[in-house]
């Protein structure tokens, strides 16, 4: 495949993707997918949260997990930046710190596929700051 | 921060919980009179005069999570050394316009960074809000507008994590083209 250069070779890039992202938005309700945030206040950003987020979207994408990836502001614990939120389907949110490539992908590999709990989570009690 | 990309990533964020619907993103990179100028206008809700004195200070910040706000202070140290200048301009309830001015010649001044990954990544963070990022290489133009890509992707969010590569790659090829093209007149 070519390089996508202008609108045109975007819209044959949508055009070939479009089965599949009908299937996903005409399944199941947004509550049902992995929601994680990535902390992008100066800290964040800093530490390298850009290159975490980019881990994530490509890693999820590729490992077929349904997620929504967002960006949030500062939630608090610039010292332990990057930090990632993580909302499983009908669970609590989970704040993770310390997050590099290696930890994001330990935290895929085990928190959101198995649900099983990693090192790094920060222990607070909070609301989820919009 | 590490180059002028994560910088404008940093900036953005204002913007954004400036409440802006628009943001309009433009980088001059001029080789030949030594100056890049990363301009950051938005159409949130501004500051008042009060604030603007103030922004430039550590010490000031609108949130309550915590009390220091190192977003513009951060650039304008790096903007400064290089002889370079940040000016802000804003007008409450019309938006904030930010200018940040660097001299590429001298040794502090920062890289540009993955500007595409950047863009890419804050237009799909953000479906809500539409972009213009102007990129200009010694008088090579290329705009790219999320109001553009909306028309093309139709009913498909441009939020969708498949389409994010694809907004980078556009991005990229693109402006990898205009530096080829701007090589000529670099001195």
């Amino acid at each position: 495949m070519a390089k996508i250069k202008s609108l045109d070779d975007l819209r044959m890039m949508k055009e070939s993707l479009q089965s599949k992202i009908n299937l996903r938005e005409k399944g199941e309700d947004p509550g049902s997918h992995v929601q994680i945030k990535v902390a992008m206040a100066t800290c964040g950003i800093a530490s390298g949260a850009k290159t975490v987020m980019e881990f994530m979207m490509e890693e999820l994408e590729k490992r077929g997990i349904e997620s929504v990836i967002t960006q949030t502001g500062c939630m608090g614990y610039c010292f332990a930046e990057p930090t990632i939120e993580v909302k499983l389907p009908g669970k609590e949110p989970v704040v993770f710190g310390y997050v590099d490539n290696k930890k994001a992908d330990e935290i895929i590999e085990k928190y959101i596929k198995n649900g099983e709990l990693v090192d790094g989570i920060i222990p607070m009690n909070y609301e989820t700051i919009e | 921060m590490k180059d002028i990309a994560l910088h404008i990533l940093d900036i953005i964020q204002n913007s954004i919980v400036a409440k802006a619907t628009l943001i309009e993103i433009s980088i001059d990179e001029d080789f030949v009179n030594d100056s890049i100028l990363v301009t950051i206008k938005d159409n949130g809700c501004g500051m008042s005069k009060k604030m603007i004195e103030k922004v430039s200070d550590p010490y000031t910040t609108s949130r309550t999570t915590r009390k220091v706000g190192l977003g513009i202070p951060l650039l304008k140290q790096n903007a400064d050394r290089t002889g370079g200048y940040l000016s802000i301009k804003s007008e409450l309830e019309i938006g904030t316009t930010l200018i940040a001015s660097f001299k590429p010649s001298n040794i502090d001044c920062l890289p540009m960074g993955d500007i595409a990954g950047v863009i890419s990544l804050t237009v799909s963070g953000n479906p809500s809000i539409d972009f213009i990022y102007n990129h200009k290489i010694n008088g090579n133009l290329y705009t790219f507008s999320t109001i553009e890509v909306k028309k093309v992707l139709g009913d498909v969010s441009i939020g969708d994590p498949s389409i994010s590569v694809y907004l980078k790659e556009m991005i990229q090829t693109n402006l990898e083209e205009i530096q080829i093209d701007s090589i000529g007149y670099k001195t």
